[in-house]
């Protein structure tokens, strides 16, 4: 009854409904799955099957081994579609996700009020809080996808030292741009929301403004490195801003 | 500004067909429930079928027109009075400058709309009007209407008042008989996981919202120790948190979740997602993805002939 295509080693084409299809690479969170997915992401963003506002293909769904691919089946039968995403993954060229990569530099000020659970992910850690912030600023994440609200990034590349538990009890508010940790993963908040993660800084970069051309600063496949600032040059940014 | 809220009614937002192109970017498209009801009601008025209107939600809204507008109804029963008259539904109707359009009870559904001719004039923010209540964005201030809010009716040309034939309202019917198609985890439930969604009923619970439907009624089982990477969701998916109780999840959804999604709503039923009310039962019954697509086609073929 269900339409499940195995395509090549580790890519399965699935109808998640009667109008998304489901590109699988795999079952794991990874660097290398993650790649595939935003490669075949930006192909058919380039494609003629996402470029316009009549185009079959209403929206794309990255995650982190997955794609999900929401499109018109009436402008587009679902088999054509699936042909297509064949041709596309067959003929791509896998280097050029790595060069389609922007590199972002997000200033954040750690600590005091901004902060709040900077020493608690010490305490946790084992580590003084100027060390959490230099380990925290001192890699660069990869943005494998954006998701949950708008503009929040789901990021890699965490070191496993600095990993803590979330809140027990989630904050019904954190501030837009706050910067934390949740588990095993590091992230931020581009609105103001409800959430868990141990919060270390805030960054004082607007990173989601729904009236702007770009609204979201963060792109799916980004590299992200956090630049520690001082509470002095996050207020004047903030009033820059 | 032409139109002032008196009363908001339980639930009021203004909204479109949705906000599509921006999943990538955590954003779903919101737009109206009904989208069916939302299209009806704009043909009728001549507009463009993506025109925004109030998607009013068990109460509906109370409403004074300061200038002559011709509006129309659609949606769920609702029951509607201008001065002392019964206002039709999904017919189209003059009001003049100072009318008060009172909406009561919201009937035999969840979701009523109610459109003008030339639509509302309001700043789209990436690309449509729809109001995301959970982001704050879109619509009006990006919030649920209040008593005392302000709207201007766009001075657009119309192509005409149209009509609707009696026979295409049949269409319209309710329906308590969800048809769905598997979904990507389908085969986690196993064969008698199937079958127990599909012999119900599902009980509406009370805390569904634009969000999601709760259902209530046999639990679904999940295999022990499963687990699944966050993938991106399916409008209409029946995603299935570790209680068994399943939720389908609905145009305010977030784009994103690790819950395994055991089916999904067809298109062409999503309307009548959008019409269920607390304590409403269902049943769902699964079919194929060809027959979903032909429903859908069907109703295609509806709407293009629905007019006189």
């Amino acid at each position: 009854m269900r339409s499940e295509v195995q395509v090549s080693e580790g890519m399965r084409v699935i109808d998640a409904s009667d109008s998304s299809i489901l590109v699988v690479f795999g079952d794991e969170i990874s660097r290398e799955l993650n790649r595939r997915v935003i490669q075949l992401f930006h192909d058919l963003q380039k494609s003629d099957l996402q470029k316009s506002a009549g185009s079959p293909i209403r929206n794309l769904h990255p995650a982190y081994a997955s794609l999900l691919i929401d499109f018109n089946p009436l402008l587009l039968p679902p088999a054509e579609l699936r042909t297509r995403i064949l041709e596309l993954t067959e003929q791509s060229n896998t280097t050029s996700a790595d060069t389609a990569r922007r590199a972002i530099e997000i200033p954040v000020c750690y600590g005091g009020e901004l902060g709040p659970d900077l020493p608690d992910v010490a305490q946790h850690t084992g580590f003084s809080p100027e060390e959490v912030i230099a380990r925290h600023s001192s890699v660069e994440y990869t943005v494998y996808f954006i998701g949950f609200s708008p503009g929040f990034p789901y990021m890699g590349g965490l070191p496993e030292s600095l990993a803590t538990p979330r809140l027990e009890t989630p904050r019904t508010s954190v501030p837009a741009g706050s910067v934390g940790i949740g588990g095993s993963q590091t992230g931020l908040y581009p609105m103001q929301w409800s959430g868990g993660w141990r919060l270390l800084g805030r960054t004082p970069m607007l990173m989601f403004d729904p009236e702007a051309n770009q609204p979201s600063r963060l792109q799916p496949g980004d590299l992200v490195k956090f630049m520690p600032i001082t509470r002095e040059s996050f207020d004047a940014m903030v009033a820059g801003r | 500004m032409d139109l002032r809220i008196i009363n908001p009614g339980l639930m009021t937002t203004i909204q479109d067909l949705g906000r599509y192109g921006y999943a990538h970017l955590g954003v779903t498209p919101a737009g109206a429930a009904d989208a069916l009801a939302l299209r009806v009601a704009n043909l009728l008025l001549g507009n463009r079928e993506n025109a925004a209107a109030l998607e009013m939600t068990l109460l509906g809204a109370t409403v004074e027109f300061q200038r002559a507008a011709i509006v129309v109804l659609t949606g769920a029963q609702v029951d509607c009075r201008l001065g002392n008259a019964r206002a039709p539904m999904w017919r189209a109707f003059p009001v003049l400058p100072g009318a008060v359009l009172k909406c009561g009870a919201i009937t035999g559904g969840a979701r009523a709309y109610l459109a003008v001719q030339g639509g509302f004039e309001l700043k789209a923010v990436m690309g449509s009007v729809a109001t995301l209540g959970s982001a704050h964005f879109g619509g009006l201030e990006g919030r649920t209407l209040k008593a005392g809010d302000r709207l201007a009716v766009s001075h657009v040309v119309s192509s005409g008042v149209r009509r609707i034939s009696r026979d295409a309202l049949v269409y319209l019917a309710p329906r308590r008989e969800l048809r769905i198609t598997p979904g990507p985890q389908a085969s986690w439930f196993g064969s008698e996981g199937l079958q127990l969604l599909q012999r119900g009923p599902y009980a509406v619970s009370g805390d569904s919202d634009r969000r999601g439907i709760r259902l209530r009624g046999e639990a679904l089982t999940l295999p022990p120790k499963s687990q699944l990477v966050t993938e991106g969701i399916s409008l209409g998916a029946m995603q299935v948190p570790p209680d068994g109780q399943p939720i389908i999840l609905f145009v305010d959804q977030q784009t994103t979740g690790g819950y395994p999604k055991v089916a999904n709503v067809i298109a062409a039923d999503l309307r009548h997602v959008a019409q269920l009310r607390p304590r409403d039962e269902v049943h769902f019954r699964m079919v194929t993805v060809e027959e979903a697509l032909e429903l859908l086609r069907e109703q295609e073929e509806w709407l293009q002939k629905a007019f006189d």
